[in-house]
């Protein structure tokens, strides 16, 4: 597995190197072992309908999760990616139960989550400002904002174009919606852009070395103004994902999903501190935590061992990670 | 491998633990479903200790989820979602949000699981098989005649700490606490109105703001005992536990001795563990023999106060030690 692309020094030497080396490794064994117990606890996991819902679960925190994937490579973070969804949903879904035409409600709200993400873009990459504090700063304007416009509470949003996501067709027994097929989609595009592209190899080596990346001729301003916008398009396409999952615009929505990518993008191997990871393993970590949610209820098990052992995993992976950087040096 | 062999050991102890715990259950036992709003609320906790009572003495096994904040719609919904794939035979639900639930509710019940809504009614209500709840319109009237009858002939001074927004439970209690005060929204005589989902925390933050601004409140409409406690913080802080008149809902038993202590004038108590343990029994009389309750079936809202007022009904605080959940 070659998909890490990371300068060849990333190889450390001796058994800890090697075992490192292909970040996926780790998670992916931890979902299959999870997994394995699910099926032989009980006799509903494994059914094909269970695991379709289990991936339509993570639908909406693995879209944002991408975006969070590519603005952790850059060692930032990004604390406003829930809220910024939450007000495409609110936006698209008011413009559309206001009588206008669906796809352009749609559009106008996608191109609003990406008008938040140039701004997160601009402070971090021109005013040089520390990503946590600024999508902490976005997370309260944008939460404000998204409150306001939706006057008080939840409404439905029946409109079919903005439900399409949820809609489903079946294959193998079992339904799956065309929002499994975005993700599964998006997540593809962006291995493509991270690993096959110029741009991926910035962005890796700006998380990596952002010094070094500017004196390789590398423009750094440039390239996080672009991971955070491309990222904030993605939490509109997620909005969109959210109003197929649930056909209602709520503002309480989503309220721990930025932390719940950061689990997932952690869980999956990619490393806080910027420079290391894959997508796909993002993929993987979110699967993790759904698939921990799902099996825990159907052997009913008390849901709060759920947060314990996601926490659990969440400190072993930062773990692994810091022994196998110490290692690099 | 020193890491992977790590992450393995793990899973795999992570794995026996639950192993060992799910054996348990036989292959036929009566899965009945629990969703409530949040853990952070004591009523919830009450109630989801009273189901699992219930579940116990019929030889049924509760599977128990909440969402993770109060108004947490896609936990409730991926709860739902699970609770379908484990076989549940029935679903006891408090909606965090009384319309973003309907599409789950209605996958439920298309696959033969009797719904039934506890606390909170869906939106609307008939979407759901059956509603177990206070009237908690008639819940806030009760609140607003006493708070009126308190208040006596002073000129009221109203203060609103509410739920949270969108919440069908936080508008009828607030509805019904300005018909029993005899008010129509916007009246002048409600000073201020501030947002508590709910919580201690945020009821004390809301009372002092409100105070600050309008030092000459007099009476306070609570949504639920927490944020009445909050309150009651910071009233006495301000050192006007005399001129002022807090009333609340809940009846549990922190708000039962609060209101024997005369911190609260007064409370109405509902009955939570009645919603819990009906509703457990109808799940297992619907997979025994297939029946089904309908419509809304009130649990019953009581005036709690020891100091009663000519005309309006209650009950003292013995009566209400007596039957306060928690």
């Amino acid at each position: 597995m070659s998909s890490n692309t990371v300068a060849p020094s990333n190889r450390g030497t001796g058994v800890f190197g090697r075992a490192v080396a292909p970040p996926t490794i780790a998670p992916l064994v931890v979902l299959v072992v999870f997994c394995a117990i699910f099926s032989v606890s009980t006799h509903t996991f494994l059914a094909a309908g269970n695991l379709s819902l289990v991936i339509q679960q993570s639908v909406i925190v693995g879209t944002l999760a991408i975006g969070q994937t590519i603005i952790i490579l850059t060692a930032g973070i990004d604390l406003a990616n829930g809220a910024i969804a939450v007000l495409g949903t609110i936006v698209a879904g008011r413009l559309v139960n206001d009588g206008n035409n669906a796809a352009l409600c749609l559009l106008f709200a996608i191109v609003l989550c990406t008008c938040v993400g140039v701004i997160a873009g601009l402070l971090v990459s021109r005013l040089r400002l520390p990503p946590f504090i600024v999508t902490l700063g976005l997370l309260g304007i944008v939460t404000a904002a998204t409150r306001l416009i939706a006057q008080g509470g939840a409404f439905p949003v029946t409109d079919d174009l903005l439900g399409w996501t949820g809609n489903s067709f079946i294959v193998g027994g079992t339904g799956v919606t065309y929002g499994m097929i975005i993700m599964f989609g998006l997540y593809a595009l962006v291995w493509y852009l991270l690993t096959q592209t110029a741009w991926g190899r910035h962005v890796y080596a700006i998380g990596n070395n952002r010094v070094a990346a500017r004196l390789v001729g590398i423009p750094v301003e440039n390239r996080l103004l672009s991971v955070y916008t491309f990222a904030a398009v993605l939490y509109g396409i997620a909005a969109w994902l959210a109003l197929g999952r649930i056909p209602n615009a709520d503002p309480n929505a989503l309220q721990s999903a930025n932390l719940d990518s950061i689990t997932a993008v952690v869980i999956g191997g990619t490393s806080l501190f910027g420079g290391r990871g894959s997508i796909w393993g993002t993929l993987v970590g979110t699967l993790i935590v759904s698939v921990l949610r799902n099996g825990l209820t159907l052997c009913g098990i008390d849901p709060l061992w759920q947060d314990l052992v996601t926490g659990i995993l969440v400190i072993s992976a930062v773990a692994v990670d810091q022994i196998s950087r110490g290692r690099q040096r | 491998m020193h890491s992977v062999v790590r992450l393995l050991l793990l899973a795999a102890f992570a794995g026996a633990a639950i192993t060992a715990h799910a054996a348990d259950a036989p292959k036929d036992q009566i899965l009945v479903g629990l969703i409530t709003k949040t853990e952070v609320n004591p009523y919830f906790i009450k109630l989801r200790q009273a189901a699992a009572a219930e579940a116990e003495k019929q030889g049924a096994k509760l599977i128990a989820r909440f969402g993770k904040f109060d108004g947490d719609n896609e936990g409730q919904v991926a709860a739902i979602e699970d609770m379908i794939s484990a076989g549940v035979k029935g679903i006891l639900i408090t909606p965090n949000n009384s319309t973003g639930v309907l599409g789950a509710v209605k996958k439920a019940r298309d696959k033969g699981i009797l719904v039934i809504a506890l606390d909170t009614a869906t939106d609307p209500q008939d979407a759901v098989d059956a509603t177990l709840a206070t009237d908690n319109f008639e819940a806030g009237v009760l609140q607003g005649e006493y708070a009126r009858k308190a208040l006596g002939s002073k000129t009221p001074k109203l203060a609103m700490l509410d739920g949270t927004p969108g919440g069908s439970v936080d508008k009828q209690r607030h509805d019904g606490f300005l018909k029993g005060f005899g008010i129509k929204e916007g009246d002048p005589a409600i000073v201020g109105k501030q947002i508590t989902h709910g919580a201690l925390d945020e009821g004390q933050t809301a009372m002092e703001n409100l105070l600050t601004a309008h030092p000459d409140i007099n009476v306070v409409y609570t949504i639920n005992e927490p944020a009445a406690e909050g309150a009651y913080a910071a009233i006495k802080k301000a050192g006007k536990l005399k001129d002022i008149v807090l009333t609340s809902i809940d009846g549990g038993r922190l708000g039962v001795q609060y209101v024997k202590d005369g911190k609260i004038a007064a409370t109405v108590m509902q009955f939570p563990k009645i919603m819990a343990t009906k509703g457990v029994d109808y799940v297992v009389d619907f997979a025994k023999d297939g029946k089904k309750p309908t419509g809304f079936i009130n649990t019953g809202a009581q005036l709690i106060t020891d100091k009663p007022f000519e005309g309006l009904p209650s009950k003292d605080t013995k009566f209400g030690v007596e039957n306060c959940w928690g």
